[in-house]
């Protein structure tokens, strides 16, 4: 217990802090996820083939390579390809991007594969008649999209996005690779200078089981919430 | 683009992925062993064994692989009573770590599809074995788990190809599979994209071998002949 001590003693509040960036960049993948599902949505479901294999490409790509390669990725040419766009601009200083953003573009992309496939599923199971109903009564695109559809939606995705989120919470423990002092790397640095491996990772393991279920538990709320009145 | 990159490293990628393969097809056979038994112990009416066996898919799909790894790979190895048993001889191994872990990890998922599988076979089913007279064994074995296999093969492709990506966790404990390989050249060459296309390609493509065994399995099992 001395181990887990608040102050210089323990690691209690470095390990706090990490969990407190595991839940942030999970958050902020999550909603880089949201981001590209918004771009790679209306492309699958669209009537141009063209479209399609782009949509198609984005998620097939993304949820056959394993997320390691992605960071690795990410990591090692993250800043090249920044530095690249610059030059482009005429800019040619070194540029370093930090871990957190390196982090969570990737998991987000990753993660945004995921919400992709799960919003096409929950739009394309609403009822057609829907869409028909809300042209004939001369509402809007964008009323239409907000008012009629999207509601509808979020009922049937709520339960596939907790998976999405499950998955995304979980990766974020990759991106220790690449440095970012999340619950990972926390516990490696804290098993390295203590050797005491066999706590810490156990340790890390309750922690991200508590994150999941108290986000499972946060959900069904939600759920429940969206399904009034079926 | 050095396309000369791509094409030198594609003979060592590909001798890893040997590696990735075998660590791939033994977790996968142990873990659908795993998976049976603790799927048969979820309907098992006692309430401990049922509690035991949820917990165990509970905690192993609430934490990442790669705490899992870790835990098995770096903290077994701290309890001295372990080091002075034979287990010392699988246990200092971070292939059969790996293994270890990749099985327990997937065992749970396993559990999880089969025991949907089983509860999903219609009770009229078993009742029409039983008013047979074939005995209750006959009856899980020859009735319930080929149903439920067949009920089970999407999703169960599905946790292969999951598992597939989960390998990669390997080169985190100095295995070098597919993706170790990768990180290797990738950091000797700094030239992340084409080593990405060459790795990423030989992983779609066992993505895509894998779909396609499991659809043809889905349709030569199908109830519609």
């Amino acid at each position: 217990m001395e181990l887990l001590a608040f102050g210089k003693t323990g690691w209690g509040d470095e390990l706090f802090y990490a969990t407190l960036m595991t839940i942030a960049v999970s958050i902020t993948a999550m909603l880089v996820g949201f981001f590209f599902a918004l771009i790679f949505t209306p492309l699958k479901l669209s009537k141009y083939k063209t479209l399609n294999l782009v949509g198609n490409f984005y998620t097939t790509v993304i949820r056959g390579v394993p997320e390691l390669l992605v960071i690795y990725l990410f990591f090692f040419g993250g800043s090249g390809a920044i530095m690249y766009v610059a030059s482009i601009f005429g800019y040619y200083e070194y540029i370093e991007i930090n871990a957190f953003v390196t982090g969570s573009m990737a998991i987000g992309i990753i993660s945004g594969a995921y919400s992709t496939e799960v919003f096409r599923g929950a739009i394309q199971s609403i009822d057609k008649g829907q869409f028909e109903a809300a042209k004939v009564l001369g509402i809007n695109k964008f009323g239409q999209f907000y008012k009629i559809i999207l509601p509808q939606m979020l009922r049937l995705a709520i339960p596939n996005l907790s998976n999405v989120w499950q998955i995304t919470l979980k990766d974020t423990s990759l991106i220790s690779v690449t440095g970012l002092v999340e619950i990972m790397r926390q516990s490696y640095i804290a098993a390295g200078s203590t050797r005491d491996p066999l706590f810490f990772y156990s340790f890390a393991a309750v922690l991200y089981l508590l994150l999941t279920y108290v986000s499972m538990k946060l959900i069904n709320k939600l759920e429940v919430k969206y399904s009034r009145g079926y | 683009m050095d396309f000369d990159l791509m094409i030198t490293s594609f003979p060592k990628l590909l001798g890893a992925t040997v590696v990735t393969l075998k660590l791939l097809s033994a977790s996968l056979f142990f873990g659908l062993f795993l998976g049976l038994l603790f799927a048969i112990l979820r309907l098992n009416k006692n309430i401990f064994i049922n509690k035991f066996a949820y917990g165990y898919s509970y905690i192993f799909r609430g934490t990442p692989l790669l705490v899992q790894i870790f835990i098995i790979y770096f903290g077994l190895g701290q309890i001295e009573y372990l080091r002075t048993t034979f287990l010392w001889v699988i246990l200092k191994e971070p292939y059969w770590c790996a293994i270890i872990a990749f099985t327990l990890n997937t065992g749970a998922y396993t559990s999880e599809i089969l025991r949907s599988a089983f509860q999903t076979i219609k009770p009229g089913i078993i009742e029409a074995g039983k008013s047979l007279g074939i005995s209750n064994k006959i009856i899980f074995y020859k009735i319930q788990i080929p149903i439920a296999i067949r009920q089970s093969l999407p999703a169960y492709g599905n946790e292969i190809i999951l598992m597939m990506k989960g390998t990669s966790l390997a080169s985190t404990v100095t295995l070098m599979d597919l993706t170790g390989v990768a990180k290797y050249i990738i950091s000797t060459t700094f030239k992340p994209i084409e080593v990405f296309i060459v790795a990423g390609g030989i992983y779609l493509f066992m993505t895509f071998i894998i779909h396609n065994v499991i659809k043809y399995l889905e349709k030569k099992y199908s109830f519609q002949q």
